[in-house]
C-alpha cells in the first residue's frame, strides 16, 4: 500500500502534464468538431445540390479513412506541403474533423426529426429561411443532437489516446511509461480512473444542456429559478409590476428585475 | 382575390386536381366541403406554397403566386415575388404547431418582428390584444405545452391574425381537439369572421359553423367541384345524390 502511495506521488506531477494534454485534446477537438459537425450538417441539407454533395464527400471521406491515418497525413504531410503545426494543433484539429464528420450526421438527422408541421408554419408565417433555422428548427433539433453528440465527445474523449503517435505526452502515453518503471495493474488502473473521470464530467455538462434545452421545449419541468423568471416575465407582460407567485411562494423576492420597464 | 386557372396537382402518378378552376371573392367566406381524399387540404396547401403546383396558375389578386407565364411560356416565379404575394395570405393547421421552444407571447410576435420589421414593443402590444381576443390574455407567458389543445389553436389563430393576413387559410382547426374543447375555437373564429373583411377558406366538418360564416359552400369530389351553393341551400337541398350522401355521412 505505501508502495502505491510512493509511485502515486512520484508520478503525480507528468500524471497531472498528461491529464492536461488529454484535457487540451479533448475540448479543442470538441470545440473544432462541434463547428465541423454544423457546418457539414447544416450543408448536407441546403438546397444547393453542389453543397450537398460536397459535404457528402467530404463527410465520408473522414468517416471511411481511419484517424491514426489522418492524424499521420496532417503529422507527416503537411509539413512537406510547407504547412507545419504544433504537435496539439495537429491532433486538435484531426480530432475535430473526424469526429465532427460524425457529429453532422447528428445535426442532419436531428434536424430532420423535426417534425415537418414546424416546418410549414414558417412557410405559412413567410419566415426567412435563417430565421427559420436560427429562431425554430435549431432550438428544437439542439435538444434533439445533445444525446448523440455527448456519446461522440466520449469519443473523442477516448480517441484522443491516438495523440501518443505524434509524439504528445497525453494520459494514454504516460499511463504506459509508468507500467513498464512501477506496476501494470497500478499505472492502468489510475489511467482508466483518470478517464473515467473526465468522460463523467464531460458527459455530466452535455446531459445539463440537454436538460436545460428540453426544459425550454416545456419537456420537462422548469427549475426554480427559471420558473421564479417567468412568473416575473408574465407579472410583466400583464402590467401587473407584482407577482402573484403561484409557485415557490417564499421567492417572491424575484421581480425586483422584472418589475424593471 | 383568390382565382384558381386549370390547376393541375399531381403526387407522381396520382393526379390529385386535374384542371380545376374557381374563385374567391374579396372578404368573401368559402367552405370546402367533400370525402375524404378529395383534395381539400390540397388545394389550401398549394395556395400556402406548401406544395408544388404542376400545372396552371394560381392568383392572388391578380398577381400569379407560383407560376406565370412569360413570353407565352409558364415559368416559376422567383422566390422574392413568391414571398412578398405568400405574405398576403395565412395559415391555421388541424395540429396547431405552435413552436414549443417560445412562449405564448413569442409564438406570436415572432413573425411580425422578424419577417414584417415590427419593434418588439409594438408587436407585444399587438398579442396582447390578439391573445385577449382570443381569450387568453393571462396565459401570455405560458409555455404552448402547458396548454390545452384548443387553446394551443386559439394562440395558433392569434399567431396567423398578427401578420394581418388579407387571406386566412383553415383546415379542419378543429379536428384534433376533444368535443368539449371544439365550441372554444369556433366560437373565436366566428368573432374574427364577425369583425374583420378577412377572404376565408374552411375545410371543416362543422356544418353549423360552415353555415354561421360561410356566404358559399363548394362540395368537392375527386378534385373537381362537384357543386356550389349558399350554405342553406347546400345544406338543405343540394342537387346532386352524392352531395346527400355526404352530408347525411357526417351530419
Ligand atoms: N404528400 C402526398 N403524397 C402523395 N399523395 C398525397 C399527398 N398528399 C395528399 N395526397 C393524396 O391526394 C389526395 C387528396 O388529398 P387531400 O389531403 O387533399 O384530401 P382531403 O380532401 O383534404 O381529405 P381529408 O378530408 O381526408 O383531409 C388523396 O388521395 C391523398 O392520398
Ligand atoms: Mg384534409
Amino acid at each position: 500500500m505505501t508502495d502505491f502511495l510512493d509511485t502515486l506521488t512520484a508520478a503525480a506531477p507528468r500524471l497531472w502534464e498528461a491529464t492536461l494534454v488529454t484535457l487540451q485534446l479533448s475540448v479543442g477537438g470538441a470545440a473544432v468538431a462541434f463547428v465541423v459537425a454544423v457546418l457539414l450538417g447544416l450543408a448536407s441539407l441546403s438546397g444547393v445540390a453542389l453543397v450537398r454533395g460536397t459535404s457528402r464527400v467530404v463527410v465520408e471521406f473522414f468517416r471511411g479513412t481511419s484517424l491514426v491515418v489522418q492524424l499521420f497525413w496532417l503529422f507527416f504531410v503537411l509539413p512537406q506541403l510547407g504547412v507545419d503545426l504544433p504537435s496539439m494543433t495537429t491532433g486538435i484539429l484531426a480530432l475535430g474533423l473526424n469526429y465532427g464528420a460524425y457529429g453532422s450526421e447528428v445535426v442532419r438527422g436531428s434536424i430532420n426529426a423535426v417534425p415537418k408541421g414546424q416546418w410549414e408554419t414558417t412557410v405559412a408565417l413567410s419566415m426567412s429561411p435563417v430565421t427559420t433555422m436560427r429562431r425554430v428548427i435549431w432550438p428544437q433539433a439542439w435538444a434533439l443532437m445533445l444525446p448523440g453528440l455527448n456519446n461522440l465527445l466520449i469519443m473523442l474523449i477516448k480517441g484522443s489516446a491516438l495523440a501518443g503517435f505524434i509524439f504528445l505526452q497525453d494520459l494514454t502515453f504516460v499511463t504506459d511509461q509508468l507500467r513498464r518503471t512501477t506496476d501494470t495493474f497500478v499505472a492502468f488502473g489510475i489511467g482508466m480512473v483518470i478517464y473515467y473521470l473526465i468522460a463523467l464530467g464531460a458527459s455530466g455538462v452535455l446531459r445539463w444542456l440537454e436538460r436545460r434545452a428540453q426544459r425550454r421545449l416545456g419537456l420537462a419541468p422548469p427549475t426554480r429559478r427559471e420558473r421564479i423568471r417567468q412568473n416575473a416575465e408574465t407579472a410583466r407582460l400583464q402590467g401587473t409590476g407584482a407577482v402573484g407567485a403561484p409557485a415557490g411562494g417564499g421567492a417572491a423576492g424575484a421581480p425586483t428585475g422584472g418589475g424593471a420597464p | 382575390m383568390i382565382r384558381f386557372e386549370d390547376v393541375v396537382k399531381k403526387f407522381g402518378d396520382t393526379t390529385v386536381l386535374e384542371g380545376l378552376s374557381f374563385a374567391v371573392e374579396r372578404g368573401e367566406r368559402v367552405t370546402l366541403i367533400g370525402p375524404s381524399g378529395s383534395g381539400k387540404t390540397t388545394i389550401l396547401r398549394l395556395l400556402m406554397t406548401l406544395e408544388h403546383l404542376t400545372d396552371g396558375f394560381i392568383y392572388v389578386d391578380g398577381d400569379p403566386l407560383t407560376h406565370e407565364l412569360r413570353g407565352g411560356k409558364r415559368v416559376e416565379r422567383r422566390p422574392k415575388d413568391v414571398t412578398r404575394i405568400r405574405r398576403r395570405i395565412g395559415m391555421v393547421f388541424q395540429q396547431f404547431n405552435l413552436f414549443p421552444n417560445m412562449t405564448v407571447i413569442d409564438n406570436i410576435t415572432e413573425a411580425p418582428v422578424h419577417v414584417l420589421g415590427q419593434s418588439r414593443e409594438e408587436a407585444r402590444q399587438r398579442a396582447h390584444a390578439l391573445l385577449d381576443q382570443v381569450g387568453l390574455k393571462h396565459r401570455a407567458g405560458a409555455h404552448p405545452m402547458e396548454l390545452s389543445g384548443g387553446q394551443q389553436q386559439r394562440v395558433a389563430i392569434a399567431r396567423a391574425l398578427a401578420m394581418d393576413p388579407e387571406v386566412l387559410l383553415l383546415d379542419e382547426v378543429t379536428s384534433a381537439l376533444d368535443p368539449e374543447l371544439v365550441n372554444d375555437v369556433l366560437e373565436v373564429l366566428r368573432e374574427v369572421a364577425r369583425t374583420t373583411d378577412i377572404t376565408m377558406l374552411i375545410v371543416t366538418h362543422e356544418m353549423q359553423f360552415a353555415r354561421d360564416v360561410s356566404n358559399r359552400v363548394l362540395m368537392f369530389d375527386h378534385g373537381h367541384i362537384l357543386e356550389e351553393a349558399a350554405p342553406d341551400v347546400m345544406f338543405t337541398s343540394p342537387e346532386h345524390e352524392r352531395t346527400r350522401q355526404f352530408l347525411q355521412a357526417i351530419l
